[in-house]
């Protein structure tokens, strides 16, 4: 997916652009602020403090960055083999029903350190199996993943709503919910971590997933580009014609790096259900998925990008939650607004910038050689 | 009889929610026929339902409604070309784009105008499209069997619920017996040789895309002020996805497509029905199943296990004049 360009220095293409891009959509998010007759500088303040002005405010900044690094990576993998994986909602939820079926069923049997690796590990085989029939389909039988992953994010809510509310909810229960985990199968919160080291710090929801998020960025980093696979993925996702003649089948890439994919957006049911809530539930996923794309989209689908972009998303949903507070008339929803313009501006208009920069850069490149012609 | 009435009133709820399927289905087929994916049918509806339940409350007319939601759908369309169009971007991405901002805006804006959490205010009878009830309904309606048929099926939908159906045949002359219809068709999929034929493409994809506009604001408008009498945060509920299905489904040909959004409607009416019915032999009726039927079905299609459904030969990819 990404354009690599002669015209343009290195720099203007890895930093330059994706800023320009990111500065628009918040221009743009502004002139809806100040159109609501909202201050955007007063909204903007909101959020940073809302995000980072106090212990909890980063906790749970840095808990939300945790989902979003599992989609954001998720996507980006699927983006490397260049297929668009919009399942990620489903992927979550699919991958989070792994994590409940494995603690229900192991948790009065197993100690903690069997069972947390069990259940992580099963949030991958669900995720990755809720992504792999939509790969398996595009790669054999021509459907194609957008849609199908489009149409198994309605299936898997379907299916979540079916099992809540027949097979886990509680006797007695109102609510669909499943009872709660056995203490052994809890991550540890980074509260309680610090705690064990002796330090104070306020609770927030924050936990151990976040460590195995950042080690899923190294994976995915070295997976991508420093593997015979990754390689592969990119070389299919470049160009399928030239991969075949290299002797790679594509469509074996294509499910594998769908799998992939499932399975990194199925730990966001790790950091939220073992991590965070200690039940199985409806709608933990609450659109996590979604913001992966423009995590992905923003962080240029680079593990470093993207951990860059979940800090900024996971700031602006925790500092969204705050704005509500604050100033009367603004939501989380205006959250919602800025990822719709990141989508656009990083995505959709990612080269919309780009001719006019070509055309000054090759000015001044012209002009650089006429002055040296005039030198010499 | 009284079989024959439930069977009446079922499939007369299946009209209703196929209404704005028909709609949104038709306005997919116009995007998708000119190679321009569209999965932003979603947000163009829900941007139209806000702004004709918002217009409708401001002004107390219905049509200014139906404008302002036409204009505000018209206007993602635009977006969304001057996106894949002019831009060469990411169909898919630019769509996705639009789904999210549009959620997010409708209910800033909703709660800015009217402070009731996203709601727009409910609007009374003479700022909605109300049903219509066809001449001589009751009279006709005491008829056995045929007579219920014309006053439950027939009559009492509202004015853009007529209009829904009509846009299907309209819909399929324009696009297979019109010459726009067969240069949108053309562009679709050779769009070099609609170039070399001295035909712009992006001026027939832009007009593509803005019918396509079109058709999603009257779908919208129909949800906020004809089928309800206000505007809900997240009304439209994925059935902008739906349509998107019902359109693949009927392999992007119009009737073909008005029978998806029919039988999606069908299964969304039986499902209703059906809460928590005990049914024999199976037990308690699997709504959840059934609710889920259109997208399983449109995967199994998608899959080659039911035919094969082939899009637009240029579908989702950008023109490029060679220089």
């Amino acid at each position: 997916m990404a354009v690599s360009s002669d015209t343009l220095p290195r720099w203007v293409d890895v930093l330059a652009i994706p800023l320009i891009n990111l500065t628009l959509a918040f221009l743009a998010a502004g002139l809806i602020v100040l159109a609501v007759g909202e201050s955007p500088v007063e909204v903007l303040l909101v959020l940073i403090n809302g995000a980072f002005g106090f212990q909890e405010a980063i906790g749970y900044t840095l808990y939300y960055a945790t989902n979003f690094i599992f989609t954001g990576l998720a996507v980006s993998v699927a983006f490397h083999a260049g297929l668009f994986n919009i399942g990620g909602e489903g992927q979550a939820y699919i991958g989070g029903l792994g994590v409940g079926l494995v603690c229900l069923w192991l948790d009065p049997y197993l100690p903690g350190f069997v069972l947390i690796p069990l259940a992580v590990l099963a949030a991958a085989a669900f995720g990755g199996f809720w992504a792999f029939i939509p790969g398996w389909l595009q790669a054999y039988r021509g459907s194609h993943v957008v849609i199908t992953t489009i149409m198994f994010n309605f299936i898997a809510a379907s299916l979540m709503v079916y099992l809540m509310v027949n097979v886990f909810i509680q006797p007695g229960q109102m609510s669909p919910e499943s009872r709660e985990f056995a203490e052994s199968a809890w991550l540890p919160f980074a509260h309680e971590v610090a705690g064990w080291a002796g330090v104070q710090i306020t609770p927030s929801p924050l936990n151990l997933s976040l460590v195995w998020a950042l080690i899923c960025c190294v994976a995915v980093w070295l997976l991508i580009w420093k593997t015979r696979w990754g390689y592969e993925i990119r070389t299919v996702g470049f160009n399928e014609a030239a991969a075949i003649y290299a002797g790679i089948d594509p469509k074996k890439v294509i499910v594998l790096a769908m799998c992939i994919s499932g399975g990194l957006a199925g730990f966001v049911g790790v950091n939220e259900l073992i991590g965070v809530q200690h039940r199985l539930m409806l709608d933990f996923t609450a659109g996590y998925g979604f913001t992966g794309i423009a995590v992905a989209l923003m962080g240029r689908n680079h593990p470093f990008g993207i951990v860059l972009a979940s800090l900024l998303f996971g700031a602006l949903y925790q500092g969204g939650a705050e704005l509500a507070f604050e100033i009367p008339g603004m939501t989380r929803d205006m959250v919602v607004v800025i990822q719709g313009l990141v989508i656009l501006f990083s995505g959709a208009l990612a080269l919309m910038v780009r001719p006019p920069l070509e055309r000054l850069f090759r000015k001044r490149m012209l002009a650089l050689a006429a002055a040296r012609a005039m030198e010499g | 009889m009284e079989h024959w009435l439930t069977l009446l009133l079922t499939l007369d709820a299946t009209l209703r929610v196929a209404a704005p399927l028909m709609l949104a289905a038709m306005a997919g087929l116009f995007s998708e026929r000119s190679g321009v994916i569209d999965i932003g049918l979603e947000g163009k509806m829900l941007g139209a339902a806000f702004a004709a339940a918002a217009a409708a409350s401001y002004t107390g007319s219905p049509w200014a409604g139906l404008g302002c939601g036409i204009l505000v759908s018209v206007g993602l369309a635009l977006i969304h070309g001057f996106a894949c169009i002019t831009h060469r971007g990411e169909h898919v991405v630019s769509g996705v784009a639009l789904n999210v901002l549009v959620a997010g805006l409708t209910i800033v804006l909703g709660i800015a105008w009217f402070s009731r959490g996203g709601q727009t205010p409910s609007l009374p009878d003479e700022a909605r499209f109300l049903p219509i009830i066809l001449p001589g309904a009751e009279a006709i309606g005491q008829l056995p069997v045929i007579g219920p048929l014309y006053q439950e099926l027939l009559s009492g939908h509202n004015l853009l619920g007529y209009v829904a159906l009509l846009t299907v045949p309209l819909t399929w002359w324009i696009v297979f017996h019109t010459r726009f219809g067969l240069r949108i068709r053309a562009v679709g999929e050779a769009p070099n040789a609609v170039d070399t034929a001295g035909i712009s493409v992006a001026g027939l994809r832009y007009s593509a895309v803005i019918c396509a506009g079109l058709l999603c604001g009257i779908a919208g408008t129909y949800l906020s002020i004809g089928q309800n009498a206000s505007f809900l945060p997240h009304m439209t509920a994925g059935q902008g996805y739906i349509a998107l299905a019902a359109l693949i489904f009927g392999k992007w040909r119009p009737f073909m497509a008005f029978a998806a959004c029919l039988l999606f409607g069908f299964l969304d009416a039986v499902a209703v029905r059906l809460q928590g019915v005990d049914l024999p032999f199976i037990g308690e009726a699997p709504v959840q199943l059934i609710q889920a039927l259109p997208y399983i079905l449109t995967v199994i299609l998608l899959a080659g296990f039911i035919g094969k459904a082939t899009a637009p030969k240029a579908l989702g990819v950008p023109y490029v004049k060679e220089r």
